[in-house]
């Protein structure tokens, strides 16, 4: 899985994949399961690598961690809503620094909102940037998780892959987050749904239209989507397989270019 | 095992464990009495007779199907002393195989045979009535069970009315055996089948997933319909590039070892995928081996100088390899042919506007709409093959194993128009650009001239690798450079601190589009005709400033920043080892250029979608005013309207000289008069 990933994509160097494999197990008492690499962010001076755990009820919040060297972790407090609301206003590359201060002088001017502190840590867009690339471009295949009665998520243990002609559409790929456009289906859609299943947004009403790039890389063995709102996240899955997942390798910047660009 | 396909015995109902009392379909007319399942019934008794037929089945409320859906044991009774008057003694196959269904409640049995007071007591089994004397009736839970009926032995299976019982088994089955008119699914098809699995398998917590199971059967019964033709599809799209990839590993019989005259033109693909994997960047091994391969096979078919594996641009649809060769000069040849047509039409063209602007002045009788005096700015010729930003001729293919395509030479307009425009590549080269200014080509064009602003912006090489080939020509000459044999490789700390340490080799692109300025003016000369024009022209040649740009074999480090930003970010691929790592580059204009050194080696590649970073976003380019429609001089000039007051004293002071001259008229006349 994993390996098919870092196949797909630019690799962390030799060295950091060794340090990763080494390091990633002993956030076990952090995460209360092996972390698994999310992605890296690049700053000008540095790059931040991020890791995040997951526990067994995938609609919980996920505790995420971040390192500079792939051996150090340091774990990180979900964002707030000012956090995401304030990192949204700030552009241009990250630093590389997780202390380094953003001044929010300019922004505040701009924008209506009255932040409390005059700055923002780059620590602080970093949570809010990894929440909001999860929230808006992090996808999984139709059927990898099934929603009980209760409300929690879980893997779906029956999950055998999409098969190649379902791979190559749209219509089965979910976000994983809340769900927005759901209710606003019609009762004949939501006649074919299946609730246990059906029950996140898919790519299809993305807007805007065309911001997914499928294709089939590989010999048509692994199929690949690579958002174009979040330039450098890559979903990767084997179809007919279980393998699936998503990382990030990229400058942490949303493209706000896209429609101009397609 | 033992357990039969679907088949339709009802012997194979016996797969049907013992241990499942509710959940079982079935019609079983109550009023035919089944016999226990002979292999352990799980009250401990040993088949008996039931008593009482319709209780167990009234209990579970089971539909008959078509009719009665619920039972009541009068009408059960009823019914069961119906068809006790049609029973015949007698042997049934396979009766002794039923399912038990004594399994109901015990009370509900013994109610039953209460109310039995079948009159035909010699067909239907003697039932004991409570208080005879007898130590029964047992319950069916009782192990005495059956016991106390005289007629019937614990080892006996037979069931008097036979014909009754195979009636009704008969309608179950063909219930079960009832097509849905959704999926041509039966029931009993259906649940052998799922049976049949959960026997195979032996899953935990059967019970728990048995509606997960049978889902899968279902699923697993179309899939199986289908079969063949979804093999079919299977086998195209991945049997085809296997079979391109395969082609590539192919070596040609025919190939004969030419001498190479030089240095090889194949490049090292592998070890260069092997420093760059030391920085992280990179394709995996196989796609690397591919390209090698694919390389080949260019080298081959083309007469390639030298070539180098440029890097990969990505596409929304499909992925572009690059490759950056210097061909022979047959090619050469060919291209400066075209350039030369290309101005000569240019020139024709003017010829033809000059001489429709004569035949308009004949024709000025007839009134026809102003001929336009538009004349488009004087295309800049683009620079020669081998030179400037047509120094290299790049190859192209989507995936290693398709045919390489060559990109045609790029032209200052279109460099000039793509810094204006940011699109993505869709992966079609002949896929046209929709986008304002109008890129004047198409992908491939488009593609090329990014190629050609990320070379220009982000090739470079370690310090005194390069060196001019004449130091004593002029920096403007300075095209041609050459390896330094002096070259002592500085060592990789020193190549990170610095970005003194690296210099461009590849000349700047100035804002006309060219690498080296060039008059536009110069080549209308021929062309005009009017001495006007010509005039002015020369005014505006004059205003017109060379632009000239850093020259080639500048230093990194005077590279502009954006904003706070540093042009490039130097690392080394481990900080662990420091005596066998490398020297690493990432340009932050151009994301995705990257450039390694380590000892005499380095290389450049481009991993990315082919866009300059801007921390702005990107505003496309406002349509240009509106054309003025005339000259604004003596002849025609706008002026503000009159307002009323102005236009009733003009008129006021019209009439007034008109009444004079009208007196000075009459005056005349009567001056005739007399």
């Amino acid at each position: 899985g994993d390996a098919e990933a870092m196949e797909a994509l630019s690799l962390p160097r030799a060295g950091r994949r060794a340090a990763l494999s080494a390091s990633l197990p002993l956030l076990q008492p952090t995460t209360a399961s092996s972390g698994s690499v999310w992605g890296c962010i690049q700053g000008v001076r540095g790059a931040y690598y991020i890791a995040e755990g997951l526990g067994p009820d995938r609609a919980a919040a996920r505790s995420r961690l971040y390192s500079l060297n792939c051996l150090d972790w340091s774990l990180l407090t979900p964002a707030t809503k000012e956090m995401l609301a304030l990192a949204e206003q700030l552009q241009g590359r990250f630093q590389g620094d997780p202390s380094f201060e953003y001044d929010l002088a300019e922004v505040n001017a701009e924008a209506s909102i009255v932040s409390p502190q005059p700055v923002m840590k780059e620590e602080a867009r970093l949570i809010a940037t990894i929440e909001q690339i999860d929230k808006e471009v992090g996808i999984v295949p139709r059927g990898a998780f099934v929603k009980t009665p209760l409300g929690s998520v879980h893997e779906n243990r029956h999950f055998e892959g999409l098969s190649l002609a379902e791979a190559k559409k749209l219509s089965s790929y979910f976000h994983f987050t809340k769900p927005v456009n759901l209710k606003n289906k019609t009762l004949l859609e939501k006649a074919d749904l299946d609730p246990s299943i059906d029950f996140l947004d898919s790519l299809e009403h993305d807007i805007p239209r065309g911001s997914w790039s499928i294709q089939l890389e590989k010999g048509g063995t692994v199929v690949v989507l690579r958002s174009l709102l979040w330039l450098g996240l890559t979903f990767y899955h084997v179809p007919m397989t279980k393998q699936f997942g998503y990382v990030y390798f990229g400058t942490g910047e949303k493209n706000l270019d896209l429609p101009f660009m397609l | 095992r033992g357990v039969p396909g679907p088949g339709r015995t009802p012997g194979s109902l016996r797969a049907l464990t013992p241990g499942c009392a509710a959940g079982r379909a079935g019609a079983w007319p109550p009023a035919v009495r089944i016999q226990p399942l002979r292999c352990s019934p799980p009250s401990g008794t040993p088949h008996q007779p039931p008593p009482a037929g319709p209780a167990p089945w009234d209990s579970q409320q089971i539909r008959r199907g078509s009719e009665q859906p619920h039972q009541d044991p009068q009408q059960a009774q009823d019914q069961r002393e119906s068809a006790g008057q049609t029973r015949v003694r007698g042997q049934a196959p396979g009766q002794s195989q039923s399912p038990a269904q004594h399994l109901g409640h015990p009370r509900r049995a013994a109610q039953a045979a209460e109310q039995l007071q079948v009159p035909q007591l010699n067909l239907s089994p003697p039932v004991r009535h409570r208080g005879q004397g007898t130590h029964g009736p047992y319950q069916p839970h009782e192990p005495g069970y059956g016991l106390d009926q005289p007629e019937f032995s614990p080892y006996e299976d037979e069931i008097p009315d036979p014909k009754a019982r195979m009636l009704a088994i008969q309608n179950a089955k063909a219930y079960l055996l009832k097509t849905s008119t959704k999926s041509g699914l039966n029931l009993y098809d259906h649940l052998a089948r799922v049976i049949t699995k959960i026997l195979d398998e032996q899953p935990e917590n059967t019970a728990d997933i048995i509606e997960n199971i049978s889902k899968d059967v279902k699923w697993a019964q179309f899939r199986k319909k289908m079969d063949t033709l979804r093999d079919e599809h299977l086998i195209l799209p991945t049997y085809e590039a296997a079979e391109k990839c395969k082609a590539l590993f192919v070596k040609d019989s025919g190939e004969e070892e030419e001498e190479i005259v030089g240095p090889p033109p194949l490049p090292n693909v592998m070890e260069t995928a092997f420093y760059f994997e030391q920085a992280g960047i990179g394709l995996n091994k196989d796609e690397s081996y591919c390209i090698f391969l694919s390389l080949k096979n260019l080298v081959n078919v083309q007469p390639i100088l030298t070539c180098r594996f440029w890097g990969k641009i990505l596409g929304l649809e499909m992925n572009y390899i690059i490759a950056e060769t210097q061909v022979r000069e047959v090619e050469d040849q060919e291209g400066g042919e075209t350039g030369h047509e290309r101005e000569e039409i240019y020139e024709e063209g003017e010829r033809e506007m000059d001489e429709g602007e004569e035949e308009g002045e004949e024709k000025e009788k007839r009134d026809e709409p102003p001929k336009s005096t538009y004349k488009p700015p004087p295309e800049i010729p683009r620079e020669e093959n081998g030179a400037g930003t047509n120094k290299y001729v790049y190859f192209v293919c989507n995936e290693p194993g398709k045919p390489w395509v060559k990109l045609p030479p790029v032209t200052p307009a279109q460099i000039v128009c793509a810094r204006k425009i940011k699109k993505f590549f869709t992966g079609r080269l002949d896929a046209p650009v929709v986008s304002f200014p109008p890129f004047p080509g198409n992908e491939a064009n488009y593609l090329r001239a990014q190629i050609a602003r990320i070379s220009a912006g982000t090739h470079v090489s370690p310090t005194g690798f390069y060196q001019f080939a004449n130091e004593d020509e002029e920096e403007e000459e300075g095209d041609a450079y050459e390896e330094n044999p002096d070259f002592e490789p500085p060592p990789v700390a020193e190549m990170l601190e610095s970005l003194a340490a690296w210099a461009h080799h590849v000349k700047i692109i100035l804002k006309q589009g060219r690498c080296v300025w060039i008059n536009p003016q110069k080549s209308d000369e021929n062309a005009e005709e009017e001495e006007e024009e010509e005039e002015e022209k020369d005014e505006e040649g004059e205003g017109q400033q060379e632009e000239t740009g850093p020259p080639l074999l500048t230093l990194i480090s005077e590279d502009a920043g954006i904003k706070s930003i540093p042009a490039w970010t130097a690392q080394a691929s481990t900080n662990l080892i420091p005596e066998y790592c490398i020297a690493i580059l990432q340009s932050n204009r151009w994301p995705g250029a990257y450039a390694f050194a380590s000892g005499r080696k380095f290389d450049n590649i481009y991993f990315g979608w082919g866009h300059k970073y801007s921390p702005e976003n990107h505003s496309p380019a406002l349509p240009p005013p509106a054309q003025a429609e005339y000259p604004i001089g003596s002849e025609i000039t706008e002026t503000v309207d009159p307002t009323v007051e102005e236009e009733m004293a003009f008129k006021a002071a019209q009439e007034e000289a008109l009444a004079g001259d009208d007196e000075e008229e009459g005056e005349e006349d009567e001056g005739d008069d007399e």
